[in-house]
């Protein structure tokens, strides 16, 4: 009786995923996997391979890892020092969290302000008579939009990784004779690792699939996979090869999730 | 066993303004197990910290063998710590914990695999080497804590409470291994609890500490039986803590009825405390005690009755392997070597007394 009524309770979820998760998923595999006329065939995946498309792909992949690179580096002694002060200096981690409340199209177009080549920065640059900076529609620009807007999903899973740990662990390791160094390395760095690894997967993923921070800071010059597949949905009307490419995407998602599976059963069993 | 292995000097600290510890002076002989003993923020767990290393003193100095070692890092001190909640690496195998410290030494494979059978042996765990610590029961947890210690070698291993989370049995069982460890090992421990009876069992030495004071410092024994203050004797087992009146030498006037005592020196017809401990109470008919009264509770504890008497306005708590009924009228008599007076504070604030030895 009971349980019956806590499976009536999901219905409405159930529904929810069929109607706006499943269907849209199939809908996608259906147009990737068939041509115009609805038959079968491989092509829009097979599509991947043109020049033009599998440059794009790259491009993502590259500029997405350097991203991430940049994220975890700069998040991790973040994390680490937000995790350090005390509950009343946590007005640090509400400001850092503050821009998140603006819209992420705002944001990245107030960047765009900020680098154009007689943008804010080039202005201030050369009125004190310093060379001015040519990074708008470059890689760098859309790199550099990656890490500002995913930075937070770097580090809130690496604060809440490196706050579970309990002082006395760390006190353990320098009381057994490990310094600093070695206590980060052995101790605090492996229990951080599901931290780590959730972050890398929340900046890499909106990372490679984005196609806004392209479109604004890199032009219409440099084509990211992301607006090679809005191009088709949007302006071309091609939904086939859309889909074909964003199942392609899709594969390198998963690819990336098995990873993270891989590593984080690897530290649980003590490997690292 | 004379020299001072360990030696707090002047020791102050405080945490956001509020004093932990006051001009706290305490030394630890070689080989000793000492106790630091009192309730919640008495200071004992910030003293072992700072002997330890994780905590530095606003001002005084800690001497290890007569070096300074107050700035030292924990790392570079020759003793280890047992932490109250185990502090288990989790992500490494039981044997990885064990051998961490000894890594880092860069011990050879050969040493650190015999020392790891040797503790493992120690803390009766052997054959768990391969399990990851969060399989383990919370006593398990614990003696593999200590293993990871002791394999350092340390002069002087500080244990911070490490039977607080286990239940009454194991808690039992625990100390009697430690006292066993203590033998084996041949090394100084300062141990931390805010039991008294574990307290009790264990230490050469108990520190009783409250409100960053010491209150006393003595073997078991003296503790028990001839506690300094009030503090110090209700804080350690049961007791009845009366007001009483010091007529003069050996005579004392409790409730206003005369006990003869051996106690001298406290002046005379000065008002003082007095302890009496619940077994040390002898309930005897009416007629036969120096005063009277009526039992009001009475529960059976298994080795003896625990009875409340009303007499003389005061509820005196009473252990006895003789049942008197409740409403029964009994008479109390105390063996003058069992009542031990105390000054009483001059003032409220003196409460916490700071012992000059």
């Amino acid at each position: 009786m009971k349980n019956n009524k806590i499976k009536i309770l999901t219905w409405p979820y159930l529904f929810w995923a069929v109607a706006f998760i499943v269907i849209p998923l199939l809908m996608i595999f259906y147009y990737g996997l068939t041509d115009r006329s609805g038959a079968f065939t491989f092509e829009n995946i097979a599509a991947i391979a043109t020049a033009e498309h599998a440059k794009a792909l790259w491009l993502s992949l590259g500029l997405s890892l350097i991203a991430t690179v940049i994220c975890l580096l700069l998040g991790y002694p973040l994390a680490s020092i937000l995790a350090h002060l005390n509950s009343k200096t946590n007005v640090i981690l509400f400001i850092f969290i503050l821009p998140m409340w603006m819209n992420f199209l705002l944001r990245t177009l107030a960047w765009q302000t900020l680098l154009e080549k007689t943008g804010v920065i080039n202005t201030i640059l050369s009125l004190i008579g310093l060379p001015t900076i040519n990074i708008i529609n470059t890689g760098g620009a859309i790199v550099l939009g990656m890490v500002y807007n995913f930075l937070p999903f770097m580090v809130l899973p690496l604060y809440n990784s490196i706050t579970k740990i309990d002082d006395d662990v760390i006190n353990a390791a320098r009381d057994l004779g490990a310094d600093r160094f070695q206590t980060f390395m052995r101790v605090i760095l492996p229990l951080t690792v599901p931290g780590i690894i959730s972050g890398i997967t929340m900046v890499f993923v909106p990372s490679l699939t984005s196609f806004v921070i392209s479109t604004i800071l890199g032009g219409s010059k440099i084509l990211l996979i992301g607006n090679v597949i809005e191009e088709q949905f949007t302006h071309t009307g091609n939904w086939q090869l859309g889909s074909g490419l964003s199942i392609v995407l899709m594969l390198f998602i998963i690819i990336n999730m098995i990873c993270s599976a891989i590593f984080d059963k690897d530290s649980e069993g003590g490997v690292l | 066993m004379n020299n001072k292995l360990i030696d707090l000097q002047h020791i102050t600290k405080s945490f956001d303004g509020d004093l932990v510890l006051d001009d706290l002076d305490l030394y630890i002989r070689e080989n000793e197990f000492l106790t630091l003993l009192g309730p919640s923020g008495c200071g004992k767990t910030t003293t072992l910290r700072i002997i330890g290393g994780f905590t530095t003193p606003d001002k005084g100095c800690v001497l290890f063998n007569g070096e300074d070692i107050t700035n030292l890092p924990p790392n570079k001190r020759q003793l280890n710590t047992v932490f109250q909640k185990y502090a288990l690496f989790t992500h490494m195998t039981i044997e990885d914990n064990i051998a961490f410290g000894l890594k880092i030494k860069g011990k050879t494979d050969k040493y650190i695999k015999d020392k790891i059978d040797y503790a493992l042996n120690l803390v009766n765990l052997k054959g768990y080497g391969k399990r990851m610590p969060d399989s383990l029961s919370g006593g398990q947890q614990q003696r593999i804590a200590i293993a990871r210690a002791i394999v350092n070698e340390p002069k002087v291993l500080l244990l911070d409470e490490p039977l607080g989370a286990l239940d009454l049995k194991l808690r039992q069982d625990m100390q009697y291994e430690l006292i066993r460890l203590k033998k084996d090992l041949g090394i100084t421990f300062i141990y931390v609890t805010h039991d008294q009876e574990e307290a009790l069992t264990m230490s050469d030495t108990i520190v009783v500490m409250n409100q960053g004071y010491i209150q006393q410092i003595g073997s078991p024994e003296d503790i028990y039986n001839e506690p300094e203050n009030a503090f110090v004797a209700d804080f350690i087992g049961d007791s009845n803590i009366i007001d009483a009146v010091f007529i003069h030498d050996e005579l004392v006037s409790i409730l206003g009825a005369n006990f003869p005592c051996v106690d001298t020196g406290f002046g005379n017809n000065k008002p003082v405390d007095v302890v009496i401990r619940p077994e040390d109470v002898v309930l005897t008919v009416p007629e036969k005690g120096i005063i009277t009264g009526k039992v009001t509770d009475l529960i059976f504890k298994g080795v003896h009755y625990e009875m409340s008497v009303m007499a003389c306005g005061f509820e005196w708590l009473v252990h006895s392997t003789t049942m008197f009924p409740v409403g029964a009228e009994v008479g109390i008599n105390v063996d003058p070597f069992n009542i031990q007076i105390m000054n009483k504070p001059a003032s409220e604030d003196e409460e916490a007394i700071s012992i000059e030895e």
